[in-house]
């Protein structure tokens, strides 16, 4: 967009120099955390009050991971956040799958088999996208412990998917409502049904979107403290939650490399994802963001 | 790959006539379930949705005019808790802290963002990789972010020692425990995570901005400072507004940020609506003063999101 022709060449370089120190600055900062937090993790206690936040280890050690893994205390008990890492993946795999899957018939009926009050129902759950939680809590855990799932990771997969689904179903109804209706007219002429025009024409037709919407979920789910914290006990904690415990319990001698390993644990998921298929997660990013 | 699906269930030899026929009489079992198949597979996302949401709102709603503590009790008394709401200490400390918190990181996310989308937008050598570091705290969780920064900032051994090692000896930073200060520590971290979205938000509204009104405007002989001011940043007032409601939406929700950095404190110093809502409804079994905080919370998230929506859907309207 810049047009450099009418500026002369050496304010033109001084500019450049200038623009690339700035960014450079950023970086920096960006990445300071995540540097500080890798290397405080890898260092012994001792060395950690030797040297300071970005000095190398005198010597790389994995013991405060090892110890993250399966001996740190989290509140009562000493176990580790192995389990709870675990946990994280037993609630985030079905809660991001079904929720995504009913997303994706969602769509398909908003935009594709549209009938009467289906638009204003879209419209009113996207209010669920915007309510804050706090505001559903209460009659929530008085809900489950109704139906026998407090505490259990079936109530956690359960709310996740309820209040997940509102985002899927937008991204779905997103990404439908600009493939050809055409498509799906010529279909029901010919005679397929609603299952057999979703199976054999929305579907393979949906592969970005699923990627997406499964990235997004992914995330939500992994990173939610709020329902973890309020609706899980004990033995059923996603890892958020054990993290906080682990960081936050004030027994003892605060290990500040174990912290930083749990934290890198507990961030590895989703900073994995993030790399494989980081251009699928700013996608879902900005859709949700833009539309929702 | 879609095209061959589409054309193969387009050319099936299949029975046009029949479906025709089936379609004319429209009381075949077979057509009534086509018919009603859309509106039974939404249907549990319609009942789930008056629910989980709206009647849950509605509950919140009535537990909040009760006297409830540890469990719902449903005498009602009026607006009591919300009284007793404006009274407590702590939700005026909370509030003002939203306000505080809300509005700076509103702010800094948006200039910071604005800046880097425009100085990534000069044809940078590997955008891409920049791009990607700017973007990755969003992918972390607020517990995860809370944890690295509580560190960071930690008087003695963070921030205070690395620049105290630098040669600054007489350099303090105890923002962490000092009840003053503690509140702009959650603006920091909350700042480096949620930046680099903004910026990329604001860069994909650059890259729709029209070239060629640049160029002319150029030709024109304006600098580029004034084009930005004048033209591109204009045009990016819908990205404003998005981006508006994102953070004002991340600002309210803050709870595991203000649970793994602060927890609330010193005392109750960097207490949210948020965590005040969980302290006082799961801790201290105050349920109705809860649920009236709830409530006050989804009260300030309609009063930005109403008028937002009404502009975008009459702008759509005029459009």
């Amino acid at each position: 967009m810049a047009n450099p022709s009418r500026i002369d060449p050496r304010s033109a370089l001084i500019g450049r120099f200038v623009l690339y120190a700035v960014l450079i600055a950023a970086v920096l900062f960006y990445l300071m955390p995540l540097v500080v937090m890798l290397l405080t993790s890898l260092k012994s206690m001792d060395d950690i009050r030797a040297g300071n936040l970005i000095s190398w280890p005198q010597e790389v050690l994995f013991g405060a991971w090892g110890k993250a893994w399966s001996s740190a205390c989290t509140g009562v008990s000493c176990d580790g956040i192995g389990t709870y890492f675990w946990n994280s993946f037993q609630i985030t795999i079905p809660a991001v799958l079904i929720s995504t899957f009913l997303g994706a018939l969602n769509g398909y009926v908003l935009t594709k088999w549209k009938f009467r009050g289906s638009d204003l129902f879209f419209g009113m759950m996207l209010f669920g996208c915007f309510i804050p939680f706090q505001v559903v809590i209460l009659p929530m855990a008085q809900t489950l412990g109704w139906l026998g799932l407090a505490n259990t990771t079936t109530g956690l997969v359960f709310v996740h998917i309820v209040y997940g689904m509102a985002f899927t179903t937008l991204f779905f109804r997103n990404f439908y409502i600009a493939v050809p209706t055409e498509l799906v007219s010529a279909a029901k002429i010919d005679g397929a049904g609603f299952f057999t025009i979703f199976w054999r024409i929305i579907l393979p037709l949906s592969g970005p979107i699923f990627v997406v919407c499964i990235i997004w979920q992914f995330t939500q789910v992994w990173n939610d403290f709020l329902f973890g914290v309020v609706f899980s006990g004990g033995d059923t904690q996603p890892i958020t939650v054990a993290l906080n415990n682990l960081v936050n319990s004030s027994t003892g001698v605060k290990e500040y490399n174990v912290d930083m390993a749990s934290a890198m644990i507990a961030a590895l998921p989703t900073l994995v994802v993030y790399v494989l298929a980081g251009k699928y997660f700013v996608r879902g990013l900005t859709a949700g963001a833009v539309k929702g | 790959m879609s095209m061959s699906n589409v054309s193969e269930a387009v050319a099936k030899p299949s029975s046009k006539g029949t479906e025709a026929a089936v379609r004319a009489t429209s009381s075949s079992p077979l057509d009534w379930l086509q018919r009603w198949l859309p509106k039974m597979v939404l249907g549990p996302t319609i009942i789930s949705t008056l629910i989980f949401i709206y009647g849950y709102v509605i509950w919140t709603g009535v537990l909040s005019l009760t006297k409830s503590r540890f469990l719902p009790k449903y005498d009602f008394v009026g607006f009591l808790q919300y009284e007793k709401l404006l009274d407590n200490d702590r939700w005026m400390v909370a509030s003002w802290n939203i306000l505080v918190f809300g509005g700076l990181f509103i702010l800094v996310c948006l200039a910071l963002g604005v800046l880097m989308a425009i100085l990534l937008d000069q044809r940078i050598r590997a955008e891409g990789a920049i791009r990607t570091v700017f973007l990755y705290p969003m992918a972390l969780s607020f517990i995860v972010t809370g944890t690295a920064w509580k560190w960071i900032l930690n008087p003695g051994l963070g921030l205070e020692k690395l620049m105290q090692d630098w040669g600054f000896d007489n350099f303090q930073f105890d923002w962490l425990v000092n009840p003053d200060m503690a509140v702009y520590t959650l603006v920091i971290a909350a700042v480096w995570q949620s930046s680099g979205f903004v910026m990329a938000l604001f860069l994909a509204g650059l890259r729709g901005v029209d070239g060629s009104i640049v160029k002319a405007a150029q030709l024109d002989g304006a600098s580029m400072p004034t084009i930005y001011r004048r033209i591109i940043l204009p045009h990016l007032r819908p990205v404003f507004f998005s981006a508006f409601i994102i953070l004002s939406h991340i600002a309210i929700k803050s709870f595991d940020l203000v649970m793994a950095l602060t927890g609330g404190g010193p005392g109750y110093s960097t207490d949210l609506p948020a965590t005040f809502m969980y302290v006082t409804s799961f801790s201290r079994g105050q349920m109705g003063l809860g649920s009236a905080s709830a409530m006050m919370m989804l009260a300030v998230v309609l009063a930005i999101l109403i008028p937002y929506l009404y502009s975008e859907l009459r702008g759509k309207h005029h459009g």
